[in-house]
């Protein structure tokens, strides 16, 4: 019923009187009749749009786990943080909506001018010198940042804390099916990277470490002390980190990271069950000709004007084909041009503002649950916005009862992790206030005594 | 023009650009350049959450010891900046965007109001499927619609762009040989290919062999034949291919592959020509990726995000990546039951998530409102506008594949260039003066001073009108005007023609860079 083609009946016979044909059938003369569909796609027909906004309203409200229903202490990448009128309003521009990769520097000036500004906001962020205008998320940023070590270092042996984020160490495991890197978790002692000593002889000593700062559990891992393994063998450190923590955390520049990667969600995009989300990239500036997808550079037009253009085309899929330094195209504009409007409207003290809030939430959170009988730390180290605890019931049944009182109570850590089935990971940022903590402690305290 | 103008009626062409505002000759400063110390956008809610000092929460060492740097501007200077901006900015909503291979088509609004209902957008990724059933359902009903389409078993929506649907299928091809027991090293492209084929094929560990497109512009079946053997894993092909031709051998190549126990990988990069005609599933192949930007009109973001799932067929079903959503109980509307599972012998995972599951969303919507009949519609009003295009300009521009074409039309300038240096860049840019967005250039490599249209279904016969007329124009002043005055295109764009090689030169990827420089 509804469409989107503007043509009458009319102007289609004009125009394919124009062709010399007489029915439509006719442009599909070259596609072999024994392979046609004979039938039509069995799915409904056309519907009106109400019809279709009702049908997809229904799947909406069969969603119980939304953040306006059930109070957000889940995090591990994900969080619950304002997104202010203003971010969402200039954000969805249909300017910066409905254009393509700008191929065409000329009339693109908006997009690219706004990457590039992205591009310095998240340079001075991680503390290196020149970030790349976004990759798909969390996940693919990081299987991008140990391509590029492997190959900067020669050597495809790579070392992967524990403490990163379970998916995107999936992601590693699976992506390397196929380039051949040689993985090795490295397991955390008491929330932070346990290292080995490092053989500077051997064959196999890796080419990449890759940690978490802070770490899948929350935690501020020792930087220095995967600093110095690389050091001793020369291998690239890649530290996967929370952004929103480094407003008020030393950024992994300043520590020593040669790529820093992270998840860019928390800057203005949507829960939106996952995605679309922000795949941050920074690296240092000897890496800059390995850097993976696009980079904006300032340049000056045929007056002498300032200018953006995506840059460095060389190192891309469309110029080198099977030698590209990596396959990634369509990116996420839309969401780094939302995390340059929401970092602008943060500004320099909000994001630190923010930060420290998250940070106070997180440690009267932790204090309060801590109090509770049989609710234990998972993790003595020190954590900044997340933590994880142990539950004596099994943490899937604690989420499960805390939905009932109102919350979503956090993420369980899952097999994947010592007694992980009783290890629930709580994350709490600036959006909770402290009566909503208060009834989520209390609700809590309800739920592991019965 | 006789045949073509009958068509016109009243109506002005909606497509052309020419009254945007798209003004002024003056650059938007940097919003670091607008700001000033102490100005403030930025509040949050007021918690009442102990106000404890930093030094109280984490050990000294590991704090930051200045603020890091940002802006510091009024939220009124912060919307002016973003809005003037945006004001340098060519859309599909301002005008006609021709790019080949991209299919930017018309972006629905519905799709917005869907993305946006709280249900979905407010829903956090790792809450149990329990109390996230609508949205497990809604990814099923996206699989089984993908699936009708494209004519496949089953599909993963991980994947977050086009280029991780490729290398998802490659992935996907080799843990299917290696469980045949017999790994393989080659697979084929053909030499139109996207170039990030080329690309997810050496992510994927394999090596690329490249087989040359006949004089007709299709896969050289000679050529294809005497690459052929035990070794190959599988071929990737687009049909229609990037010349806008169907690959009308296609039964048969899909055959010699199968036969050497090769797979057929269908880059869905311009399903937009057949949807609802043919389907890659009936045409043999065994992975589809789709874009999900393209042809199912999610807005494109200036680059992204994309959502490119992989359907494959039954073989293949039990290696997808996981977990994936599935139906467990099938009740009646709104109770059927829903469940995460992880196939037998899946390859893991392509997604921090489950997927670009908004842009999921706002596909299915589209999908919903055209039907099964509409979508067909898409096709052939597609392939109708392409193919008036190619007729409309066949005198004027070469047509190196003068043949019926499907969703878009690849022509070249090389005459202009020859005859007056004119190049296909040049006509490029000379186009955006007219108000429209460039074709796509030099793509494919195989047709010299290539200039790729693909008009879409959304595009009025008026518009195209407006569109051919204009790219007559341009050929009349590359034979009238003297040689070289087409390198002052653009006049009227935000910024003059941009030096390319000077940003790769002195590069300049951020603010502080050049203030170094």
């Amino acid at each position: 019923m509804g469409t989107y083609i503007p043509h009458t009946e009319d102007e289609i016979a004009s125009m394919l009187g124009f062709l010399g044909l007489s029915t439509i059938d006719e442009l599909f003369a070259e596609v072999p009749g024994a392979l046609k569909l004979q039938r039509g796609l069995e799915l409904a027909d056309g519907a009106g749009e109400p019809d279709v906004l009702a049908h997809l309203h229904d799947y909406a409200r069969r969603n119980q786990a939304r953040s306006d229903r059930l109070l957000c202490f889940a995090g591990g990448g994900a969080y619950d943080h304002e997104i202010p009128a203003v971010t969402k309003a200039l954000a969805g521009r249909s300017e910066f909506m409905t254009s393509y990769t700008p191929y065409q520097p000329e009339v693109a000036q908006g997009v690219l001018q706004a990457v590039f500004e992205f591009q310095t906001m998240i340079a001075r962020l991680f503390g290196l010198p020149v970030a790349n205008a976004s990759l798909y998320d969390g996940a693919s940023a990081t299987v991008e940042a140990v391509n590029l070590g492997v190959a900067a270092s020669g050597r495809n042996t790579v070392w992967v804390s524990e403490g990163v984020h379970p998916h995107w160490r999936q992601m590693l495991a699976t992506c390397a099916a196929g380039t051949g890197h040689r993985l090795h978790t490295v397991k955390l002692v008491d929330g932070v990277t346990a290292w080995p000593e490092a053989d500077p002889t051997a064959d196999d000593r890796p080419g990449v470490l890759v940690v978490g700062y802070p770490n899948y559990l929350g935690c501020l891992e020792a930087i220095p002390a995967a600093r110095s393994v690389c050091d001793r063998v020369g291998a690239m450190l890649v530290v996967a980190t929370d952004p929103v923590s480094l407003g008020v955390l030393k950024s992994p520049g300043e520590w020593g990271a040669d790529v820093v990667v992270g998840e860019g969600q928390a800057f203005g995009t949507a829960l939106g069950f996952g995605g679309p989300y922000l795949g941050l990239f920074a690296c240092a500036q000897s890496q800059v000709r390995r850097l993976p997808g696009r980079l904006v550079g300032e340049t000056v037009d045929l007056d002498d004007r300032r200018a953006y253009v995506t840059t460095l085309r060389a190192r891309e899929q469309d110029i080198r084909r099977e030698k590209a330094t990596s396959n990634v195209c369509t990116n996420q504009t839309l969401m780094a041009v939302t995390a340059a409007i929401q970092l602008a409207w943060l500004g320099t003290a909000g994001l630190a503002d923010l930060a420290l809030r998250c940070a106070r939430a997180t440690r009267y959170t932790r204090d309060a649950l801590l109090a509770i009988d049989g609710v234990e730390p998972y993790a003595t180290a020190p954590v900044f916005r997340e933590f994880a605890v142990r539950t004596p019931l099994p943490a899937d049944t604690v989420v499960e009862r805390l939905a009932d009182a109102g919350f979503l109570a956090g993420i369980p850590l899952g097999s994947e992790f010592h007694d992980g089935d009783h290890g629930l990971l709580i994350a709490v940022t600036e959006r909770r206030t402290r009566d909503e903590i208060d009834a989520y402690v209390t609700a809590f305290a309800k739920v592991v005594a019965s | 023009m006789s045949g073509s103008n009958q068509l016109l009626g009243p109506a002005a062409p909606g497509g052309k650009a020419t009254s945007a505002p798209l003004l002024g000759r003056d650059t938007e400063p940097t919003i670091f350049e607008l700001s000033h110390p102490g100005r403030q956008s930025w509040s949050f809610r007021t918690t009442g959450v102990p106000e404890l000092d930093l030094e109280e929460l984490i050990p000294s060492v590991h704090a930051r010891s200045e603020p890091v740097p940002l802006a510091e501007v009024s939220e009124r200077d912060l919307v002016a900046h973003f809005t003037r901006l945006s004001h340098r900015q060519f859309s599909v909503d301002l005008g006609a965007y021709p790019l080949g291979s991209c299919t930017m088509k018309y972006n629905p609004k519905v799709c917005d109001a869907v993305a946006a209902l709280p249900g979905l957008a407010g829903v956090h990724p790792a809450a149990p499927a329990s109390l996230t059933q609508g949205w497990l359902g809604l990814m099923v009903e996206v699989e089984e619609t993908l699936c009708e389409i494209t004519g496949m078993a089953a599909a993963t929506l991980q994947p977050a762009a086009g280029a991780s649907g490729e290398l998802t299928g490659l992935l996907l091809m080799r843990a299917w040989h290696h469980a045949q027991g017999a790994p393989r090293h080659k697979v084929i492209i053909p030499d139109s290919a996207h170039g990030t084929n080329p690309a997810s094929v050496t992510l994927g560990g394999y090596e690329v062999v490249t087989v040359p497109s006949d004089a007709r512009g299709c896969v050289d079946m000679g050529a294809l034949a005497s690459v052929l053997d035990e070794d190959v894993a599988g071929i990737m092909l687009t049909n229609p291919n990037t010349l806008g031709l169907f690959e009308e051998d296609i039964a048969a190549i899909a055959a010699e592959v199968h036969k050497v126990g090769g797979l057929l990988y269908y880059d869905g990069a311009n399903l937009n020509a057949i949807l609802g005609v043919v389907r890659p599933g009936d045409m043999g192949f065994d992975i589809v990726h789709m874009n999900l930007h393209k042809t199912f009109a999610t807005p494109h973001g200036g680059g992204g995000p994309g959502a490119g799932p992989v359907a494959v067929s039954e073989r293949l079903v039990p290696f997808l990546p996981g977990p994936r959503p599935e139906r467990l109980v099938d009740g009646a509307e709104g109770t059927d039951v829903y469940r995460w599972m992880t196939p037998e012998h899946s390859i893991g995972r392509m997604h921090s998530w489950h997927g670009n599951t908004l842009v999921l969303a706002r596909a299915l919507a589209y999908i919903l409102v055209n039907g099964g009949d509409g979508l067909q519609k898409v096709a052939q009003i597609a392939v109708l506008n392409a193919n008036w295009i190619r007729r409309r300009l066949s005198g004027t521009y070469d047509v190196p594949f003068d043949r019926q074409c499907m969703h878009e039309v690849v022509l070249s300038s090389r005459n202009l260039k020859h005859a007056h240096g004119v190049r296909a860049l040049d006509i490029a840019k000379r186009l955006l003066e007219e108000g429209f967005h460039s074709p796509t250039v030099y793509f494919p490599l195989i047709v010299e001073e290539a200039l790729m249209i693909e008009p879409t279904e959304t595009e009025s016969p008026q518009t195209l009108e407006a569109l051919a007329q204009a790219l007559e124009l341009i050929a009349q002043e590359a034979n009238a005007l003297p040689s070289g005055s087409m390198a002052e295109a653009p006049r009227n764009t935000p910024v003059r023609r941009v030096d390319e090689a000077r940003a790769a030169r002195t590069l300049i990827p951020t603010f502080d860079a050049r203030t170094e420089n």
